[in-house]
């Protein structure tokens, strides 16, 4: 699964990446690199773009200037969803995705951690209800987690699931938008810490946003400010 | 042509005229201020129909195939468009969209009604063509623009639920296809209901016109159920159609959902 990549070589690199909102560029010019191990903070006033840059960077709106690589590759030679799979973007709304995969009833968190399975990039692999109930443990939850209605969800229990959702995939690169705006400081405590363990394992590396910039400094090695980019 | 019925002459028909003096003396009781469009629609009504009285009688003694399908294509044209004009958002190429399927569901249905089911001779005889063609693209247009506003609609209403599947690695289908789905079997809804109620609620048009016209209650039914089948298979195929050249625009080759592509329609 993991690509043998040089160290010096950077699993996720930008280059030259510019956007445009009519007339106005948002950003240009932004190029940076993330290599193994890397957790970097995107900080920026709101509405200088960063959601739209971590968009950008996945492909779901089409780059208007500059390119990205993973693994010294461009999307469309890894097929973006295979990309996707990899450089994976947990937005900040997040939501259950059950009703969408399938016309079903509501599910449960269960039935949303499962269902992505049946996309066709993961169709070799298998849903692992050990490593879940592992980093249930870490955030402090129950088991019981996995029975609530993925509908019903508040914003911060959504917030986990969308981590687990994603974490599970085993992607490379995580592009972390707000990642627990919605959550008490207990659990954004136990949150970083599972992200920090996750991190640890070669060929990892994570953009994160926040609009606290305490987090930023305590979670992040470097900063890449948007604003420096107009 | 003998007929058995009863011709109505320009005098019967002002008699038939003093019957919207109805609508008129409720909208002046009530205040309701409808008088005037009440009168402005009648009258559009009347010349409208009459006009056409005029062209297909003019129609149905031309034998010049190019003529007729001439005709024909102005009215699948004139669906195409309506169809989109009942749509709240729009988006480039959506007309095309729309005329491309009417068009083709359109042609199928009807050309394989009139060859290989009634198999009218010569194959585009107007006295056929037109008013079965008529019937076909009037629920077909319908169930368009259904399915249609119901597509967009969704994707609009469910954004977050398709982009998150296609971060999370979906194809555009797999993010979409519910979507898609859904559109299709809504636009298919008022055609199945309408044959469920068939002969119980409601007495259609065409047949009631055969029966009066003196022709046997169960020739005009056969006619009807060939027509219900026409209109049904000419629904379903324009909807599937509409709808997958709608999924094809606004969900792109690199899996990207394009609903900046969308505007509003004009009020």
């Amino acid at each position: 699964m993991h690509i043998s990549t040089a160290p010096s070589q950077s699993l996720l690199a930008v280059e030259n990446l510019g956007r445009q909102l009519g007339d106005r560029w948002l950003w240009r010019g932004v190029s940076f690199d993330l290599f193994s191990g890397d957790c970097l903070g995107l900080v920026a006033p709101s509405g200088a773009g960063k959601t739209l840059l971590m968009r950008n960077l996945v492909l779901l709106d089409p780059i208007q200037q500059g390119a990205v690589k993973f693994a010294g590759k461009n999307p469309s030679e890894w097929g973006v969803s295979a990309y996707r799979s990899r450089v994976m973007y947990v937005p900040q709304r997040a939501v259950s995705i059950e009703n969408a995969a399938r016309n079903a009833l509501e599910g449960t968190v269960q039935d949303n951690l499962m269902q992505v399975f049946e996309l066709g990039v993961y169709r070799q692999r298998q849903f692992d209800p050990h490593i879940i109930q592992t980093w249930l443990g870490q955030l402090g939850r129950g088991a019981e987690f996995l029975n609530l209605q993925g509908a019903r969800l508040s914003g911060g229990e959504a917030q986990i699931l969308a981590l687990l959702r994603a974490l599970q995939l085993n992607p490379q690169v995580l592009l972390l938008d707000e990642p627990t705006a919605s959550l008490d400081a207990a659990t954004t405590t136990r949150v970083e810490a599972l992200l920090l363990d996750w991190l640890r394992h070669p060929h990892r590396a994570c953009l994160m946003t926040s609009h606290d910039a305490e987090q930023i400094h305590r979670f992040t090695q470097r900063q890449l400010n948007l604003g420096e980019f107009v | 042509m003998e007929s058995d019925y009863i011709v109505i002459g320009y005098g019967q028909l002002a008699l038939a005229a003093l019957l919207i003096l109805v609508n008129v003396a409720l909208s002046a009781a009530l205040q309701l201020g409808l008088g005037k469009s009440l009168l402005i629609a009648a009258l559009r009504m009347v010349v409208q129909l009459l006009l056409i009285g005029f062209v297909l009688e003019w129609l149905f003694t031309q034998d010049n195939a190019l003529i007729i399908l001439a005709i024909a294509l102005v009215m699948t044209a004139i669906a195409g468009v309506s169809a989109v004009n009942r749509t709240q958002r729009r988006f480039a190429g959506i007309y095309w969209h729309s005329l491309l399927s009417v068009l083709t569901a359109s042609a199928l249905v009807t050309g394989f009604a009139m060859v290989g089911i009634i198999r009218v001779q010569p194959w585009y005889d107007p006295q056929y063509l037109i008013p079965l063609l008529g019937m076909v693209l009037g629920n077909t247009l319908n169930g368009i623009s259904l399915g249609l506003d119901r597509f967009v609609e969704g994707l609009v209403v469910q954004r977050d639920q398709v982009e998150t599947l296609l971060a999370l690695g979906a194809t555009r289908w797999e993010a979409a296809h519910a979507q898609v789905r859904n559109a299709i079997r809504v636009g298919m809804i008022p055609t199945i209901n309408s044959m469920m109620v068939m002969g119980l609620v409601s007495l259609p048009g065409m047949m009631t016109g055969q029966i009066l016209a003196g022709a046997d209650p169960i020739d005009a039914v056969r006619y009807q159920i060939v027509i219900l089948f026409m209109i049904a298979a000419g629904a379903a195929l324009g909807i599937f159609g509409v709808v997958l050249l709608a999924y094809r625009r606004l969900l792109s080759p690199d899996h990207q959902l394009r609903l900046d592509y969308l505007e509003k329609a004009n009020p």
